[in-house]
């Protein structure tokens, strides 16, 4: 079943043409890698599927539905969430807080609610559920701690919980192995595939190719904001055509 | 003593002195104890605002929305202050939710320019449109309730009906700041676009928590001129505007009592330097230099700072406020 589907997507800022009429489809329960040298569009695409811009054409599909142009909120609400390229958390809160901010799907309250606490099995719901998601991502030991305080690693385990607790289906990874010691790299993948097995498709954008080879069904390639290619990470690593790409490859 | 129980006893002992206070001023100093009271519920309303990271500019003059409409109400349609209480917070809250939608298109600078701007025009339609605003000298005949015969005009019974008002609204923001709309006001401060990825509306929220805010203001408004019995378009301009900063800022703003110590303890220290009077702008400019420099997070910060003196191990400062 296809769960993604990019259909002819151009965004352009001003005369500069970042996608170009790039369309693909992702099944849902696969690992989907989206490659290509720096500038291909990789980013961009991220945030026109999140919402965070609108394509300036084409459409895009979530479950046979458009959901272009609409907001990043009412996209994560449907089941898309993203995690962001640099380390991106409430670093002011505690790990549990960062993970119950998360939660805003199954939490959400009112302000009548709120203040004669109406709802405290709601919200009582929503902590047994950042315990769940905190002893799935292994960090249960962390909970009190300020997320400013954790390594890195755990950081970007920190990251990914907060986007599972809003129980997406569709789960958008900008770069989670940046940065990361070969040890962290081969966590990060073990967890990312147990989020797979949990039922969560995952699309992500990465430069480490040992781990996008290792990790990813099938690949997307990008140059230039154009689809380069597109196969499993064997075709993809025989591929003159991305070899090119990669390495400027003679005339 | 376990901490439940220090919690109550420091409670009561807390309403004991309240309640006691005015007993013990002279009659100028109890005046004095009314608006400070109703200025804790301006700056703890104030404090919602600054919650989601926003500034805003124009909590003054949504006090001053507050108290036009109390007096209004009073004048125009003889209603009585339980009446005029709670519709001075809505008309505020409804100001606010119009405003809303031009001023939360900016967000931090020009957010601050921009409800700056509202605010003066409001004011602005205060001092020309005479009728019914009554123009630059405001308006007047504003008396407080008659519940039997005990005379509100009296400071010590209004004292206790502000203490009233003011510490049901305090615990209502309070309330919702420990909520999980609180939870979400502060994510929205450290991190929108996170917020944001994860589902939350992050324009919804900023809304609420500045409706919030304009209406327990308003509702001071309302206190404020029930007592004072006159309003002018003065009251709320930039001035007192400034003042509700500096008690924030020097208060604190990392928990929701900071503001609060802010206003009671920089209200005290006005009184003590009454006598210097043409020095007393320069004295105020100093103090916010000087808690900037030497108490960035503001005077509530001083118990945890002493605790670390004496304890070896560091505890964290910058600990977010929802604890």
């Amino acid at each position: 079943m296809t769960i993604l589907k990019i259909d002819r997507v151009t965004k352009q800022f001003g005369g500069l043409t970042a996608l170009d009429q790039v369309s693909f489809a992702v099944e849902a329960g696969e690992i989907r890698g989206l490659i290509g040298p720096n500038g291909a569009g990789k980013s961009t695409m991220f945030k026109n599927i999140a919402g965070f811009y609108a394509p300036t054409s084409g459409d895009i599909l979530y479950q046979g539905q458009s959901i272009c142009g609409q907001k990043p909120h009412s996209i994560a609400e449907l089941g898309i969430v993203r995690t962001f390229q640099e380390t991106t958390l409430f670093q002011e809160l505690t790990v549990f807080e960062n993970v119950l901010v998360g939660c805003h799907k199954r939490a959400r309250s009112n302000l009548f609610n709120a203040i004669f606490r109406l709802d405290r099995e709601r919200q009582q719901m929503a902590a047994d559920k950042v315990i769940e998601v905190l002893e799935f991502m292994g960090l249960s030991d962390r909970r009190e701690q300020l997320a400013s305080e954790l390594p890195l690693g755990s950081q970007r385990a920190l990251a990914i919980s907060v986007a599972l607790a809003s129980e997406p289906s569709l789960l958008l990874m900008d770069e989670p192995f940046a940065g990361m010691n070969p040890e962290e790299t081969n966590h990060m993948m073990d967890l990312t595939r147990k989020v797979r097995e949990s039922g969560i498709t995952i699309v992500l954008v990465e430069h480490d190719m040992k781990a996008v080879m290792g990790l990813c069904n099938y690949l997307t390639v990008l140059n230039f904001g154009k689809l380069l290619a597109e196969g499993t990470p064997d075709e993809i690593r025989n591929n003159d055509r991305v070899i090119e790409a990669y390495l400027g490859g003679a005339k | 003593m376990t901490g439940k129980t220090g919690k109550i006893i420091s409670g009561l002992v807390l309403l004991a002195a309240l309640l006691l206070l005015p007993h013990l001023l002279q009659y100028h100093h109890q005046d004095l104890l009314i608006f400070l009271t109703i200025n804790v519920l301006v700056v703890a309303s104030y404090r919602i605002v600054t919650l989601t990271g926003e500034w805003s500019l124009i909590h003054a003059v949504m006090m001053g929305v507050g108290g036009y409409t109390a007096t209004l109400a009073f004048k125009q349609f003889e209603l009585g202050m339980w009446f005029t209480l709670p519709l001075a917070g809505i008309v505020a809250a409804a100001i606010a939710a119009l405003l809303c939608f031009p001023l939360f298109r900016m967000t931090q600078f020009y957010f601050l320019i921009g409800s700056f701007a509202a605010g003066e025009a409001i004011r602005l339609c205060w001092i020309q449109f005479v009728n019914p605003f009554g123009g630059t000298g405001g308006l007047s005949g504003v008396e407080p309730p008659l519940i039997g015969n005990i005379d509100f005009l009296e400071p010590v019974p209004y004292y206790y009906l502000t203490l009233v008002v003011v510490g049901m609204c305090l615990f209502i923001l309070h309330r919702i700041e420990k909520s999980r709309i609180g939870l979400i006001l502060h994510s929205v401060h450290w991190n929108s676009p996170l917020a944001e990825s994860v589902g939350v509306d992050t324009w919804r929220y900023r809304a609420l928590a500045f409706i919030i805010g304009s209406f327990f203001v308003g509702v001071a408004g309302g206190l404020k001129v029930h007592y004072l019995g006159t309003i002018t378009p003065n009251q709320f301009g930039v001035g007192f505007m400034v003042f509700i900063l500096i008690w924030v800022i020097v208060g604190g703003y990392n928990r929701f009592y900071g503001p609060v110590i802010g206003v009671v303890v920089l209200t005290l220290f006005d009184e003590s330097i009454r006598s210097l009077e043409e020095l007393r702008p320069a004295i105020y400019g100093a103090v916010l230099i000087a808690s900037i420099l030497f108490l960035p997070q503001g005077l509530e910060s001083i118990p945890t700072r002493i605790r670390r003196l004496f304890s070896r191990k560091p505890e964290n400062d910058s600990s977010p406020s929802n604890k």
